[in-house]
């Protein structure tokens, strides 16, 4: 049986996942959570909008309304950027420590004690690296517009009709996925670059946003919130979603998806519920476990440890706990 | 989840209208509220407040590029950002720019439910410059849109204009939107329970407190005199104001004093639609306003309405922006209250014959 250690913090969770395998909880009010830890409290920000673990998961990243971008680990919390007047309400981690932030219509990257700014025409509301961290991927209204990390080359736009809030790459690369405002995920394919082609990918069919995607092991599945169930693309074959028809797991007609989350290794995928409720789903066969009942409010942010044996989960209203899966 | 959502205002308004001069009062002045300011720059704004929030201004196109189909995509974000602490604020305050169409920023509060769900539009509180109003007419459509949408209309500056020049404003200001609450001031000086939660987006309130809307409009002249080719509905039987329409062919002997106006408010090209009838057929009605709203939605700037149902004991109202519509139940019908529907459509190109047909098709039978 799973057991549950709960947290309570009395404030908005915006990021629960784990550094050096332990669990951290950051919460809107900008207070940074260890409760394993000697020093459980860190202050990163005065109110935080944004937050995201590193890549070497060893610290996180978050954004401020005090136009701050620190990285936090165990017990302290240094600035990475600081843009004055600015809400830092975006951000993404890519690899060697680059951390990419956006404000408005301006997005930055600080990798290698650098930093560069990239400026649009409309807001900028989902950010990614690839994989290799030479790009950044920026979504905004009507596309996503891909730049270059490192030197000067000209970015490329991906058009595509609609605001796009999110954008995701998928682990090998090849598919940029994006969430957009009007209940759908949007993917263009990126292999056929020398060519100059795309393949758009429209993934419709949500009674709500699709707010929350995560990555499988070895990027086979795409799952995502937004409907009764955890929605999963297959992303396998060659042409991945292209003609096929998403899994549902974890249904439930009373309740709605709200976060998912893929375990590290395994095709399991961590549900959590509007509700609050929390559950685990084997993809093979659509088995069910279920990890927590239903609380107070709606399951926030949702992680996995790097061994796949213990999840993190906090919720709107600031409950909170870690879930040991190891037997 | 059952919380109260948090009231947002929105404050619009021409360049040199006393936008600024307000916001500094209800960010500085004591009224022991605390109100989040969403501005599009913080430059005008004397004060360093943490509670100001600025924003660039993001229309989205929602409905597969309908025109009219719009939200600003900032607020979303902005507006969610500020609601995740809990009792943070008491309301919200959205500064426009001068040129802003109002309505995506009250359609976000409509169309996108995870903004819905935490804050509610209160009301849109259109200022206007009293000395220069009729100028901006003449040159800009959006300072007439600005009347027409607001709930609460104040103008402003009114120590620079004669008794007469304010009079005939305040006739443009109720040609354009009958049903606006009108208050003036000088150099800002409303009282702010007069400008924030007034609470006149919310369905249980809906044209409660709206004086106008029981008269359909009311001109208020008390010396006029109605005589044989007067053709005002005066089948209104409420006090003596005889409610009419505007699109009235007067006769010699009547003596409107706005018509008398009429001369210098041509430049308006809103008009209202003001319809009265008895109880209405349920599936009638519904499909009526929905097909209403889908085909002329672009040119309906605002609608609300209070409607009679046969066999409901609750009032039903209805409101909408465009094309978005949402109704309710609201209260009870009091025993000495007289079962009748009541809509007025505010708008452009508005085809009052068509729209009068077809409601009156809608009546029980
Ligand atoms: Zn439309
Ligand atoms: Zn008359
Ligand atoms: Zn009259
Ligand atoms: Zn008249």
């Amino acid at each position: 049986m799973p057991t549950v250690t709960p947290y309570d913090f009395d404030e908005y969770v915006e990021l629960a996942t784990f550094i050096n395998n332990q669990p951290v909880f950051a919460l809107v009010d900008g207070t940074v959570h260890f409760p394993l830890s000697p020093n459980k409290t860190v202050q990163a920000n005065k109110g935080l909008l944004s937050a995201t673990l590193s890549q070497d998961g060893n610290s996180i990243l978050t954004g401020g309304e005090d136009g701050r971008v620190m990285r936090v680990v165990n017990d302290a919390a240094e600035v990475v950027s600081e843009q004055k007047g600015k809400w830092i309400d975006v951000i993404a981690s890519g690899p060697n420590g680059a951390v990419g932030f956006a404000s408005g219509r301006t997005a930055w990257v600080v990798a290698n004690n650098e930093i560069k700014q990239f400026d649009h025409e409309r807001a900028v509301e989902g950010l990614a690296f690839a994989p290799k961290g030479l790009r950044l991927a920026c979504g905004r209204y009507n596309g996503v517009t891909l730049h270059w990390v490192v030197g000067n080359g000209a970015p490329v736009d991906l058009h595509w009709g609609g605001a796009h809030t999110q954008v995701i790459y998928s682990p090998d690369g090849k598919y940029i996925v994006s969430s957009m405002a009007e209940n759908a995920l949007h993917g263009w394919r990126m292999d056929d670059k020398k060519s100059g082609d795309v393949k758009h990918m429209r993934m419709a069919g949500y009674p709500t946003k699709p707010k929350s995607l995560s990555w499988s092991a070895n990027g086979k599945w795409l799952a995502s919130s937004g409907s009764q169930a955890a929605i999963c693309w297959p992303f396998s074959g060659k042409d991945g979603p292209i003609g096929k028809v998403p899994k549902g797991f974890g249904a439930r007609d009373d309740s709605m998806v709200v976060c998912v989350a893929c375990h590290p290794t395994e095709d399991v995928v961590a549900v959590g519920y509007i509700d609050g409720m929390v559950m685990a789903v084997k993809m093979a066969d659509g088995s069910e476990a279920l990890l927590r009942h239903p609380g107070k409010g709606p399951i926030s942010s949702l992680s996995w440890d790097a061994g796949g044996t213990r999840i993190v989960f906090g919720s709107e209203e600031g409950e909170a706990g870690l879930i040991d899966v190891s037997e | 989840m059952s919380e109260a959502r948090t009231p947002v205002t929105v404050l619009t308004g021409y360049l040199g209208s006393g936008k600024t001069t307000l916001l500094n009062r209800i960010l500085s002045e004591d009224h022991g509220k605390k109100y989040a300011v969403i501005v599009n720059e913080f430059g005008e704004i004397g004060i360093d407040n943490d509670l100001i929030v600025e924003s660039d201004e993001e229309i989205y196109e929602m409905n597969n590029g309908c025109v009219c189909c719009t939200v600003r995509g900032d607020l979303v974000r902005v507006v969610q950002g500020l609601l995740k602490r809990k009792g943070r604020f008491d309301g919200i305050l959205v500064e426009t720019t001068g040129l802003a169409d109002p309505a995506p920023v009250a359609q976000t509060f409509f169309m996108d439910d995870d903004v819905r769900a935490k804050a509610q539009l209160d009301a849109v509180v259109g200022l206007v410059d009293a000395k220069h109003f009729p100028l901006r007419l003449k040159d800009a459509p959006e300072a007439e849109d600005q009347v027409a949408f607001a709930d609460v209309v104040i103008l402003n500056k009114v120590d620079l204009v004669s008794v007469d020049e304010l009079e005939k404003l305040r006739a443009t200001v109720r040609k354009i939107n009958p049903h606006a609450i009108i208050h003036t001031a000088e150099r800002s000086n409303i009282a702010l329970d007069q400008v924030l939660d007034r609470g006149s987006f919310d369905l249980d309130r809906i044209l409660e407190d709206d004086p106008h809307f029981l008269h359909a409009h009311d001109h208020d002249h008390p010396d006029h005199e109605c005589g044989p080719s007067c053709d005002h509905n005066h089948s209104d039987g409420a006090a003596h104001s005889h409610a009419h329409s505007h699109e009235h062919d007067c006769g010699p002997d009547c003596n409107h004093e706005d018509h008398k106006l009429d001369a210098s408010t041509h430049d308006t090209t809103v008009k209202s639609i003001s319809l009265r009838a008895g109880e209405m057929n349920r599936d009638l009605f519904f499909s009526w306003i929905n097909k209403l709203t889908q085909i002329d939605g672009p040119d309906i700037l605002r609608l609300k309405g209070i409607v009679a149902f046969p066999g409901d004991d609750d009032r039903f109202v209805v409101q909408g922006v465009h094309m978005i519509v949402e109704g309710d139940h609201q209260r009870p019908w009091k025993a000495d209250e007289k079962r009748e529907t009541r809509m007025v459509f505010i708008g452009r190109n508005l085809d009052r014959e068509k729209i009068e047909r077809t409601f009156n098709a809608c009546v029980a039978a």
